[in-house]
């Protein structure tokens, strides 16, 4: 080379001051709850990464988090409360002061309170505070209340709950560390985004174990998959039970664990057209009963007693009574489940199948793991070891958002019992507050509402019979979204998604306040958008609005804010306190409890307030019991920071669980600790305790655990847990739809529930499938959310929608091809309900006879803070303008909501399409689009250019370097394959490799 | 046009990425933007942040294509890319004016703002895409490989390394001494096959990538038997099972 110029200045500044404060706090870009530090300079946020020491991240960040600096700064942040000044919809607003907001909420609120509480339907949204808002629905009295859970994933949270004690989402989670064999159902970057990439990093570097995918889409972690199975959406569940099928006949399932921690012995009685068919056959004292190799009855609480799995005998009533295993056996043994019969509708082979269950097989047989961890089970008995089958299962959406998602979920959960995998060394784990008894917990309240008065108990439960649901005497919904009816039985987090559709049209009830909370009900959280925004706006004869009131709270200007009459507007996560509760969903893993809490590490810059703070303000306003005293006063007049330290669900027993106690030392339990939050800020914002060795799988039926849980008030008693592989719960439902019972199903639902209330799961064609012409719309059509936007707001974020601003078509190539269909052509997506207008891009990696998406890319122009020409708005699109939020009717007219029949999960991936190519002149953007919606008061314009961080670099600290350090993700996998590498962490190295260095 | 160090760099930081097991995700890009905002290159402008057509500087980018293979069925590949510090590295010697260097001591390559003319002719040199140019400041820029990070005491231990290394949820990335063949990245490279992007360049880039581990299509194992039914009918099937539990 050439003698050149030398580089003239080579001294770039190694060691700035990076920040004037560190703060910690949990981050709120999505469901995850990671530990955040926010590096803060001249009152701005200069760096926001992930807390090292935090249990759910350990240090790791993900694309939304690492965004939040832009989320903070949005210019769709919301400043002011807002009255509706215009028609709604239009967006017109003018901004009043909170004095006035509160006094005509409360207002709005108190006249429906004295009126029949019921009339406000207060439905929360992505809400991470539900034990609060669930609690003040219930002070306030109105069973219309719920969260986002029904139209997220709360058919596979009831199937677990109903099954195993626990769920997937992130309330449990493979055993990273031992599992041998891993599948994924589904799972479109789901909850626990973080932990489950953490944990595929790991698996798939320490190398044992095969990575199994199942999506019909092979994006994200089924890219990474060792095998991916591309099967046909909504047949997970017949594919696991031809897996289960061929377990069966093989003897490939693990009878001792069946019998001492499953249900599966139990005897059921077998007498068809009587009361007591399909119950469980009991003693005096109420005890279930096995038979034993002798042919004798004995009450399962005899600890001698050996069951067996199979035969038949009679009770001295003459009954013929079977143990749940064998009917499981007969039904999965059935020919419609041979690997043959459902290849061809789930399109996968049946040599494949049959490979998959013999890798089970060997997985959890041949591989079986052995840890020399003493335990005890919950009678006493000593256990000399743990013995683990390490196979691990997780699934969510995708299962979720079908119809048939429930019984689908379960059928996952019965392969996970009959493997012998749950709660195991090497499978999947419990996470804590779960096991819960199945199905755990309260029932729902709410049969009676009685004006100014409280609920007699927490609106949302889960049944045990049909006397918990929330029926009247004609058997007809008391719930505004149906939850708890006979159409809609276990809806154990409310329907949501029915709520705006059943508010317009009066069905069940007709409501006066409709008090909605961070979820887009008016754009892509809705289901039928063009019919949704017709039931917001929809005026009676005289001219007033069917739904008479709508107060809604965000901090950004979403679509939905356009339809609210008052707007209370939310501040951002950085300037809020929260807690994340055991109460709720906490942050425990399988090693330990934990909960966390979000401190303010910014001041608002708006007149903007916490929502929490808000619902305290009304409840105070409205004198609502617990949230003030005899003489009126507010009880927790410190806000939510106030209520987190000094609220007692029950004695000893609050919010947050750590460093309870006048001296800080309770963990669980423990009386009020004013210190608490500046010991949780100590912390790192977080709290955690871990478990023992000994405590830390079988915790359905481990002593110490069990007592552990009583002790920390997850459990009322340390009895064991019984996972079912049969559940009575269900059957009591059919039995109700037979006829049989004081509480019986109307009669035009009769068919229904005996249908899905099956005790075994059950797999039936998405209901989509039967309602619509297949032959017209060949195709599935499904969505899922880009890693770095899901479960987040983020799609406006300035930063994650350079990334994605538009979403085209995929289709697989040959499907496209042989449609004339090339990348980037514009097309009419039709399904039997309406039409979309997108752009093709083709691709080989997903199921042939599906098409998806990304969701939420489209946006109404006008919102979110973006230019009305964003590509979001002119060619990204919803796919759920074309799902219809009803069902066809049936033959009286009568029209279901497009949801699981058994807990009202929204079956957004049902969708039946067929595609064409639009005309020359139809090219160019998207349809519909929305006539554009206003800007609020005080929106400044957005800026052409950011140059955000231009005044936050560094100065010199005239510090010197410090030596570089290695970092090697995965250190500990990797030094554990030889090779040389050190273990550790990231660039921690171990104790003993820094000795060695030094 | 610029010299590269008279003294080839004995240290050579740089990354190593596991293509294995990088899912797409995003993070360290985001995360790159983010620390890099307000860091050494500061800003990293973005313009119509809000509008039609949204673009910014960015010194980290995933690409995320599909390779078919009628062997094992194709497979989705995440690729992320960023400025792999080479030891011949052409932004370096086309520069005209001593911005873009290599530096002595660790091989990072670095811009100066203040003498970079905005002249673009290290982009078109770098085979790679990876310099981004900043309408707005009228500079090049592009991965410092977190300079002011790596070796900064106003950071503790743990942060002191690449923002996409440290916020990688899968683990994927991994940082250190490339030129000494002992250190632990070194090893990690050796021991996984780690490849230098684009060799017939001849820009000998200091970074390199992990192909992807062979899939396991046979669970792991090449040995694994297909189950055997105990009967050939389900009731035959139920009836083994009941000579099983009751003779036992």
């Amino acid at each position: 080379m050439k003698e050149g110029i030398s580089a003239r200045d080579q001294r770039a500044d190694t060691s700035p001051f990076v920040s004037d404060e560190v703060k910690f706090t949990t981050c709120y870009m999505c469901a995850c709850r990671c530990g955040i530090k926010v590096h803060l300079k001249d009152g701005e946020v200069r760096y926001i990464e992930g807390n090292p020491d935090h249990p759910v991240n350990k240090g790791v960040l993900c694309a939304k988090g690492s965004a939040g600096i832009m989320q903070q700064n949005s210019p769709a942040k919301l400043k002011k409360p807002l009255l509706r000044i215009g028609e709604r919809g239009e967006g017109k607003f003018k901004e009043i002061e909170w004095d006035e907001a509160l006094e005509l909420a409360a207002g709005w609120l108190a006249e429906a309170r004295s009126d029949d509480p019921g009339k406000l339907a207060f439905f929360t949204g992505r809400d991470q505070s539900q034990s609060f808002t669930g609690w003040w629905a219930k002070q306030f009295g109105t069973r219309n209340f719920a969260a986002h859970g029904g139209f997220c994933s709360v058919n596979m949270a009831a199937a677990g709950l109903y099954s195993i004690g626990g769920s997937f989402w992130e309330f449990g989670e493979p055993d990273w560390d031992l599992t041998k064999y891993f599948m994924m159902f589904g799972v479109a970057e789901d909850h626990d985004s973080n932990p489950i990439k953490m944990g595929l990093g790991r698996l798939k570097t320490r190398g044992e174990a095969k990575f199994v995918s199942i999506n019909p889409v092979r994006t994200g972690y089924s890219a990474i998959a060792d095998e991916w199975i591309g099967l046909t959406p909504g047949t997970d569940g017949l594919f696991v039970m031809a897996i289960i099928q061929e377990l069966l006949k093989a003897g490939k399932i693990d009878w001792d664990y069946l019998k001492r921690y499953t249900n599966a012995a139990w005897l059921v009685i077998r007498a068809p057209g009587e009361a007591a068919h399909g119950l469980f056959a009991r003693d005096k004292s109420g005890v279930t009963l096995i038979a034993t190799a002798a042919g004798k009855l004995m009450p399962v609480s005899d600890r001698k007693a050996d069951p067996v799995l199979v035969g038949e005998y009679v009770l001295s009533s003459g009954q013929k009574v079977v143990p749940a295993f064998q009917l499981m056996a007969e039904r999965y043994l059935s020919d419609a489940y041979t690997p043959e019969n459902v290849a061809e509708r789930v399109g996968i082979s049946a040599a494949t199948i049959r490979r998959i269950a013999a890798e089970l097989a060997h997985a959890a047989f041949e591989e079986e793991i052995t840890l020399d961890i003493p335990w005890t089970d919950w009678a006493g008995r000593p256990q000399k070891k743990m013995i683990g089958r390490p196979v691990s299962m997780h699934a969510m959406r995708g299962i979720s958002a079908h119809s048939n998602g429930f019984h689908t979920c379960r059928a996952i959960h019965l392969l996970q019992m009959l493997l012998g995998t749950i709660d195991v060394p090497g499978g999947f784990r419990h996470k804590p507050p779960f096991p819960k008894p199945c199905p755990p917990g309260p029932t729902p309240a709410g049969q009676e509402t009685l004006a100014n008065t409280p609920l007699d108990g927490m609106p949302l439960g889960f049944p045990k019979s049909p006397k918990d649901l929330l029926v009247d005497a004609e058997g007809n919904p008391k719930r505004i979204d149906k939850a708890y009816s006979w159409e809609f039985p276990l809806a154990a987090h409310g329907l949501m998604h029915t709520v705006i559709r059943n508010a317009w049209a009066g069905d069940p009830q007709e409501i006066d306040v409709l008090f909605m909370y961070m979820a887009n009900m008016g754009w892509n959280s809705s289901m039928n958008v063009p019919d949704t925004v017709r039931y917001l706006t929809d005026k009676k004869p005289d001219g007033s609005y069917r739904i008479p009131k709508i107060i809604y709270s965000d901090a950004y200007h979403s679509e939905t804010v356009a339809y609210a009459d008052l707007v209370l507007p939310d501040t951002t996560y950085l300037e809020r306190w929260d807690c994340i509760s055991l109460l709720d969903r906490p942050i425990s893993s399988a090693h330990a409890a934990g909960d966390s809490i979000r401190q303010p590490v910014l001041a608002p810059d708006r007149d903007v307030r916490p929502f929490q703070d808000v619902m305290l303000d009304l409840g105070v306003r409205l004198k609502l019991p617990g949230f003030v005293d005899e003489t009126g006063g507010a009880l927790y007049p410190g806000g939510y920071s106030d209520y987190m330290v000094n609220h007692e669900r029950s004695p000893g027993i609050g919010p947050l669980a750590g460093w309870r106690g006048e001296d800080g030392t309770g963990q669980g339990r423990g009386a009020v600790n004013p210190d608490q939050l500046q010991r949780y800020i100590d912390n790192g914002c977080f709290w955690e305790k871990r478990f023992s060795p000994e405590q830390s799988y079988y915790k359905f039926a481990n002593k110490s655990y069990l007592e552990e849980a009583v002790h920390m008030g997850w459990l009322a008693t340390p009895a064991p847990v019984v996972m079912e592989i049969y559940s009575e719960t269900l059957q009591k439902f059919r039995l109700a739809a037979h006829g049989f019972g004081d509480i019986q199903p109307p009669d035009h639902l009769r068919a229904r529930v005996a249908s899905f209330f099956d005790p075994l799961p059950l797999w039936y064609p998405p209901f989509a499938d039967g309602a619509t012409d297949i032959e017209d719309y060949p195709l599935h059509a499904v969505t899922q959310r880009p890693m770095h936007m899901y479960h987040s707001w983020g799609s406006q974020n300035a930063w994650l929608r350079q990334i994605t601003a538009r979403n085209p078509l995929f289709i697989h190539a040959e499907t496209a091809r042989a449609k004339g269909i090339e990348d980037d052509d514009w097309l009419w997506i039709s399904s039997a309900h309406g039409r979309v207008k997108a752009q093709a891009k083709l691709m080989t990696g997903v199921n042939r006879h599906t098409v998806w998406t990304w969701n939420a890319i489209g946006k109404r122009k006008g919102a979110w803070g973006l230019k009305e020409e964003a590509p979001e708005a002119m060619k990204g699109f919803l796919l759920n303008q074309i799902i219809p939020e009803l069902l066809p009717a049936r033959e009286d007219g009568y029209r279901y909501s497009n949801s699981d029949p058994v807990t009202g999960q929204a079956a957004w991936y049902d969708l039946r399409v067929k595609i064409e190519k639009c005309s020359a002149a139809e090219c160019g953007e998207t349809y519909p689009l929305a006539a554009a919606q206003e800007q609020v008061p005080g929106t400044l314009a957005p800026a052409e250019i950011s140059t955000y961080g231009a005044s936050l670099k560094g100065s010199p600290s005239g510090e010197g370097q410090v030596p570089h350090k290695e970092w090697i993700g995965n250190r500990e996998e990797i030094a554990g394959q030889g090779g040389g590498v050190a273990p550790g962490h990231g660039n921690q190295l171990t104790r003993n490799e820094k000795e060695d260095l030094t | 046009m610029t010299t590269l160090p008279k003294n080839p760099p004995k240290k050579k930081l740089g990354l190593v990425i596991d293509l294995d097991i990088c899912v797409g995700c995003h993070a360290c890009s985001v995360n790159c933007k983010e620390w890099n905002s307000g860091g050494h290159s500061a800003p990293l402008t973005d313009t119509d942040p809000y509008g039609a057509d949204p673009t910014g500087v960015w010194f980290n980018r995933i690409h995320s294509f599909e390779v078919d293979n009628p062997v094992d069925g194709g497979r989705t590949v995440n690729f992320p890319k960023s400025c792999l510090h080479c030891d011949d590295a052409p932004c370096v010697t086309v520069c005209p004016t001593g911005a873009s260097y290599k530096r002595e001591e660790d091989g990072i390559v670095l811009v100066n703002a203040d003498h970079c003319i905005g002249c673009k002719l290290c982009s078109w040199a770098c085979p790679y895409g990876a310099r981004e140019y900043d309408e707005d400041a009228g500079v090049m820029k592009k991965c410092t490989l977190c300079i002011d990070k790596i070796y900064n005491p106003n950071l503790p231990e743990e942060s002191r390394v690449p923002a996409c290394v440290s916020t990688c949820p899968v683990g994927a990335r991994s940082f250190g001494d490339l030129g000494n063949p002992e250190s632990d990245v070194s090893l990690l490279v050796a021991s996984r096959g780690g490849y230098d992007l684009m060799p017939e360049q001849q820009c000998r880039p200091t970074n390199k990538y992990l192909p992807p581990r062979p899939k396991k299509l046979g669970g792991g194992k090449t040995d694994i038997q297909a189950l055997t039914p105990v009967a050939d009918t389900s009731a035959g099937v139920i009836a083994r099972w009941v000579d099983k539990f009751l003779s036992a």
